[in-house]
């Protein structure tokens, strides 16, 4: 079929028209990416810098007896090696920023560099600072480390056995009625989250379906590895380069770490080469920091991909039971919902958010929803792309999915009829404003993909599937501050780091409300002492907020201008009006740029700026269609066509709307299908490299057709909702459907590996 | 800091001294694909890399005067699908060279070194196992030869004695009738090392197979030479009851592991399909014409 997938289609269910909102203009950083100027984390070299590398943990599980460094420390080129003892004790310290902000210092400083104890298969032990990176790795070698192996415990369902094995020793259940538990245990925290009667609920119900899920660790996949270089003054003042998710929280976890004022730490935000979630938290700034305190010079460090794999923080695998009660036509009347999360080696699972998705899409009058976060010899997991929405959601729409079959209803009638709407309950949030589900549900079934019947072929199993998805979002805080330069252009700085092309949909948003093109904007990045306070890059915020920032920093030039010009035309300010990018009153006006000049003679220079938190996000859905062909001798699945419809609010910058999307399709059926870490039963993870963690090759996905839905976000100027995450929900649900369609095999893990399909249809057989 | 040494002996003399001299210390360095990876990720320490470029037999493919081949050891794999002659007589060795890596990595990976990589997975050599391939040796005490399928003896282990190299590989021509076929499971459509792989070739007479070998890769500590399999079809018609005899034979030879890559009961259906697979597409070459499976 010949779609041309560059060019998606867009649907409106709003009436507004914007000059520069929803063009497609060339991105501001796009050349400098595609020949390569763009600076990266790894093209920062300072004179005199010293490399950094870290020891790892052999062990997943294992009390550390010694650690001897005398041999490292005593090779020529050698110049530091630190341990734990090199931090700061955190003491009973919360942590601040972030997107988990509030959990124990204690465990963040212990994942640093292991205190007493070692949590996973490598885990950080050491670090050494050398004169070059070939004389580090040699020194780690020179590292003597006694350790007292203990066994280790890998997935929930045995860490919250009663007789599991304890990984840390205090840790009491924090409970979901706000008691703590007596005994320790590696359940760090139940919620519960409940709405209607549920036990009413099922009694009601014709059809109760029950089903169990199971999830293996998935990483992001980020192609670029974390780096730092730290350069800490004698005075005190530090400085850190990096690739992260947000400079400031960077800045706020090396001031709680190092226990350092927040005013002498300095975080340059480097490009970031993905992140997904990912880069949300510190790893290597910390170490390079104390290295460079210890040396006086810079110290530079890199993870190879194995480090990555190891020791960052991928997203949880672990357990999802779902249950839901239907009327024979087809209504729901109760779910049920159980989610038990592994937060790896310390706590702060994405589970609450799982709990929070797992029934979003549905309007569902009665509904229990438990979490558990639970600590496993596994690396401390984070967000992924909708941290907890995917499992949960795998999980509600495989059964949404047996339900349709079971009662025979169509999949689409059957969410439409049950479809979450304005003013229905959410989980733990106010009611939902005006959300797009049904205008996405829509598109979906009117869809090409949809309205076209599977092609058979002849000894093919082929089938086809559907699934919902939701992501809530968050707010958080941004801020711009926007210079009007003489020519009219205007320098924007701004805090979020770019990884979405969230530069340009930033300047979009600018340009509209001042009435420029977005061509005489020029947005940069900037460091945490050159713009406000500004959170993560996550939750899909950044063309919400920080966008909202920019429109606020835009209005507040527009009414220096005004004022400026009220002087110069000798006409009271509000009798000058604004209309596509001029200023007029009593016969005179002035262009943006015109105004720049005549307010330059009279030394005036617009600053626009702001610093917001806005709390009306508005959650996202998107509906997947999924057909695919199953080789029922091996187990293979391939994808041969996909549509992705999603509810965008008002699309700012749709290339990358698009492009969202479709990036998410790929993580999702990449998680799907192959991607888990592989882990033998002394903990040990088998495949850290990209060649046996098995993310999709271009060879392994089909064009993705896309559908953007408009339906504004009341709690924006400019109706945007977030996009970048919701697109990863659905893909593992419409593949298991689909797979379901063509086999009649039900998959109740991630991943569906071919091995795992393969077994399935022998045990059908 | 380690410092490395690189020799590039010109003769295969030259070549087997330095190895000599050095013993497990030294390796022959062909298109480094496998080699300076491994040392890279600490997985092998070689002190001295002895470079197998520079010496002609290493790097000779051609035709002998009985009709056999000569491929060199450090002969790459694109040279081998870009040979018409040679491609239209070993088409099991040639599908698995297109296979290894990208195009670019098939610009210096070589079979010879895939061969003494000694992988179970490795894709050429369950091919050249199904082609009758004897490997000729130079070393200390003179020159042997050894047939491809008693070359390996454990992962990454190998009959080659320190002081001893891989000279080059002697293809048998191929019978009238023949054809031969190598495919592979993967879990992706790229990028991934064999899950198992089974080569197959075929000697027809009429509708008649008059000589059959089988091999699978991924499925023991070593690839295997499923004898019994090929022998089952002989005097049998090309059919798919006969293909499925020897499948079942081929399933039964395989002695796989759980690892990160399959499980032992994927791995034991996939040797029942692949051998099947392989069947078919050697059947289809020995007919003129071309295999049609997919992955």
């Amino acid at each position: 079929m010949a779609v041309d997938t560059r060019v998606g289609q867009t649907i409106k269910h709003h009436d507004e028209e914007y000059k520069v909102i929803g063009t497609r203009p060339i991105r501001h950083d796009g050349l400098e990416k595609v020949t390569g100027e763009a600076r990266y984390g790894s093209d920062i070299n300072l004179p005199g810098q010293l490399h950094g590398k870290v020891l790892r943990s052999p062990h997943a599980h294992a009390r550390i007896v010694s650690i001897d460094t005398s041999g490292a420390e005593a090779l020529d080129g050698v110049r530091a090696v630190i341990t734990s003892a090199a931090f700061p004790d955190p003491g009973d310290k919360l942590t601040g920023g972030g997107e988990a902000p509030g959990l124990p210092l204690k465990f963040k400083s212990a994942n640093m560099l292991a205190r007493g104890k070692v949590h996973y298969h490598g885990h950080a032990i050491a670090a050494v600072a050398a004169a070059n990176p070939h004389v580090a790795a040699e020194a780690l070698k020179l590292i003597d480390v006694e350790y007292e192996v203990l066994d280790p415990v890998l997935e929930v369902w045995d860490a919250m056995k009663p007789d599991a094995p304890v990984i840390i020793e205090d840790l009491y259940t924090a409970k979901a009625d706000g008691t703590t538990a007596e005994e320790a245990s590696n359940v760090a925290a139940e919620m519960l989250y409940e709405v209607g009667d549920v036990d009413a609920g099922f009694a009601e119900a014709d059809l109760v379906v029950d089903r169990e899920f199971t999830f293996g660790v998935v990483h992001q996949g980020y192609i670029e590895t974390h780096n730092a270089t730290a350069h800490w003054l004698k005075d005190g003042h530090l400085h850190v380069w990096c690739s992260s998710q947000g400079a400031f929280t960077i800045r706020q976890e090396l001031a709680d770490l190092l226990d350092h004022p927040i005013t002498k730490i300095h975080v340059v935000p480097m490009e970031i080469g993905g992140g997904f979630g990912g880069k949300t938290t510190a790893y290597l700034e910390p170490l390079a920091a104390l290295l460079s305190r210890q040396t006086g010079h810079p110290v530079k460090m890199a993870m190879d991909r194995a480090d990555v794999l190891k020791a960052t923080g991928p997203t949880p695998g672990g357990y999802v039971r779902v249950k839901l009660g239907v009327t024979n036509d087809g209504m729901i009347t109760a779910g049920y919902a159980n989610l038990a999360f592994d937060a790896g080696g310390y706590p702060g699972s994405v589970v609450g958010a799982g709990c929070r998705c797992v029934f979003a899409p549905y309007n569902m009058p009665n509904a229990k929803v438990e979490g558990f976060d639970v600590v496993v010899n596994k690396p401390k997991t984070h967000a992924y792309r909708a941290p907890g929405a995917t499992h949960a959601e795998f999980a509600s729409e495989t059964v949404v999915d047996e339900i349709c079959r079971t009662l025979d209803i169509d999949p689409v009638e059957f969410r439409l009829k049950n479809s979450a709407k304005e003013g229905d309950w959410q989980l733990a949030m106010p009611p939902y404003p005006r959300i797009g589900h049904i205008e996405c549900m829509e598109a979906a079934r009117d869809s090409a993909q949809w309205q076209t019947p599977l092609e058979t072929a002849p000894g093919k199993k082929r089938g086809r599937g559907i699934a919902s998805g939701f992501w809530f979002n968050i707010g958080f805080t941004s801020s711009v501050t926007a210079k009007l330069n003489s020519d009219g252009s205007v320098t924007l700085l701004e805090g979020s780091t770019d990884i979405g092309g969230t530069r340009t949909s930033i300047a979009m948003q600018f340009a509209e409300t001042l009435g420029i093109s977005v061509e005489d904007v020029d947005p940069i990045v900037a460091d945490t002492d050159s713009v406000g306070q500004t959170d993560v890059t996550g939750g899909s915020r950044v063309t919400f907020a920080t966008g909202l920032a920019a429109h606020n920093a835009a209005n507040d030039m527009k009414d220096q201008i005004v004022e400026g010009l009220a002087d110069l035309w000798d006409v009271a300010a509000d009798s000058i009006t604004h209309a596509d990018g001029t200023f007029s009153a009593n016969g005179n006006s002035a262009t943006v740029g015109e105004a720049a000049g005549l307010l330059e003679e009279e030394g005036v220079f617009p600053i626009g700026k702001n610093t917001v938190t806005p709390t009306r996000e508005g959650g996202a859905f998107a509906v997947h269609i999924a057909d695919v062909e199953v080789d029922d001798e091996t187990g293979k699945v391939e994808v041969l066509r996909y549509t992705a419809v999603q509810d965008a609010g008002v699309a700012i910058y749709p290339p990358y709307v698009e492009g969202q999307m479709q990036g998410g399709v790929v993580q999702g059926v990449g998680w799907a299908l192959n991607e888990e870490y592989v882990y033998d039963d002394d903990g040990h993870l088998l495949n850290a490299s990209l060649l046996d963690y098995r993310m999709p090759t271009a060879l392994d996905v089909p064009n993705i057709e896309t559908i953007i839905v408009e339906v504004p976000n009341p709690g924006h100027p400019y109706g945007v909702r977030g996009v970048g995450e919701v697109p990863i929900v659905p893909p593992p649900a419409a593949m298991a459907n689909a797979i379901h369609d063509a086999t009649g095999v039900r998959m109740s893990h991630l991943p569906m590996s071919p091995a795992r399909v393969q077994a399935a249809l022998a045990a059908e057989a | 800091m380690r410092a490395i040494q690189y020799a590039a002996p010109s003769t295969v003399e030259d070549a087997v001294a330095i190895l000599a001299e050095h013993g497990s210390d030294a390796r022959m360095l062909a298109g480094g694909t496998d080699l300076i990876v491994q040392v890279r990720e600490d997985a092998r320490d070689t002190g001295v890399f002895v470079d197998a470029k520079k010496i002609p037999e290493l790097m000779d493919l051609s035709v002998n005067a009985d009709g056999s081949t000569t491929l060199g050891a450090a002969v790459p794999c694109h040279q081998l699908y870009n040979n018409a002659q040679f491609a239209a007589s070993y088409p099991a060795v040639v599908d698995a060279a297109r296979i290894i890596g990208s195009t670019g990595i098939q610009g210096r990976a070589s079979v010879g070194g895939n061969l003494c990589n000694s992988g179970p997975a490795g894709d050429t050599i369950p091919p050249l196992i199904v082609h009758s391939a004897v490997c000729n040796i130079a070393g200390p005490d003179g020159e042997r030869t050894v047939a491809v399928e008693d070359f390996c003896t454990a992962p990454g282990r190998n009959v080659l004695a320190d002081g001893e190299l891989l000279v080059s590989l002697t293809l048998p021509k191929p019978p009238a009738g023949s054809g031969s076929h190598y495919l592979r499971f993967i879990p992706r459509n790229e990028m991934d090392i064999a899950v198992v792989g089974a080569g197959a070739s075929l000697v027809l007479d009429g509708e008649s197979i008059t000589a059959a070998r089988i091999s699978l890769g991924a499925v023991a500590p070593t690839p295997l030479f499923v004898q019994a399999a090929g022998d089952a079809l002989i005097g049998l018609t090309a059919n798919e009851d006969s293909f499925a005899v020897a499948a079942d034979i081929a399933r039964d030879a395989a002695s796989p592991i759980d690892d990160m890559r399959g499980t032992i009961a994927h791995r034991k259906q996939l040797s029942y399909v692949l051998t099947q697979r392989a069947l078919r597409g050697a059947r289809a070459r020995a007919q003129g014409g071309s295999p049609t499976n997919g992955h």
